[in-house]
């Protein structure tokens, strides 16, 4: 498992592939299901048009609550390996802010497990997004949108 | 007995505030409810507010302890 918390830009695939080649070598032969989720920074929020954004976590308890939620979907699913990459500091649109990904040998394993430990980083993570609207007011998002429903 | 707290404060919450982190040394801290009341006198305790206490997420009622790192803030909004 890696967790990684990343102050500059990241490409996911790039993350995705670099982590499958140089740490997952003991799993040849094993892997039957990756599942990757990649969340990107939208230029729009509430029917404003947004321009940029700034991130903020709580060092030290961002990296702790997220090894706990990957703890727990590894009790719950038999996931081989996760790897989770999130941003901080300031971000444009279309940069990634938050790669996920599950390494299992069956893909509904990887599939539930990657899909909750996302759900669980959204609501328990402490990071918090402060959006610049193209008027440059600057507004703290309040809330996470529920994932579960569509709208 | 007097404990010493060190308080901190994340996002919206940290500007309402007006600062990041607080040290608070005094007595009749019993629970992290207390601790916002002791740093806060002014301010009411925001209805959706989030604690850690060492960076474990607990309810307002719950203990503190000599030393604690206790922290507040807003619902959390990554990813």
């Amino acid at each position: 498992m890696l967790i990684k918390i990343c102050p500059d830009m990241f490409d996911p695939w790039q993350e995705v592939q670099s982590y499958q080649q140089n740490t997952l070598t003991a799993l040849t032969g094993k892997i039957g299901a990756t599942s990757v989720f990649v969340g990107t920074m939208r230029d729009f929020n509430e029917g404003d048009q947004v321009k940029g954004m700034t991130l903020e976590h709580y060092p030290g308890m961002t990296e702790r609550q997220l090894a706990k939620i990957v703890a727990q979907a590894q009790s719950q699913w038999q996931i081989l390996d996760a790897l989770i990459v999130h941003r901080v500091g300031a971000i444009l649109p279309d940069e990634a802010i938050v790669l996920v990904a599950v390494w299992s040998s069956h893909r509904g394993e990887a599939f539930d497990a990657s899909r909750n430990i996302m759900e669980a980083l959204k609501s328990k993570a402490p990071f918090w997004k402060k959006e610049l609207l193209d008027s440059d007011q600057e507004r703290w998002v309040s809330k996470n949108t529920d994932g579960y429903t569509t709208c | 007995m007097i404990m010493s707290i060190k308080v901190r404060y994340f996002a919206s919450l940290k500007d309402r505030v007006g600062c990041a982190e607080q040290a608070i040394h005094s007595s009749g801290l019993s629970t992290v409810r207390s601790i916002w009341h002791a740093a806060n006198p002014d301010k009411k305790l925001p209805d959706n507010i989030l604690a850690a206490v060492n960076m474990d997420y607990v309810d307002l009622d719950s203990p503190v302890n000599d030393g604690d790192e206790v922290a507040f803030f807003p619902p959390v909004t990554g990813g």
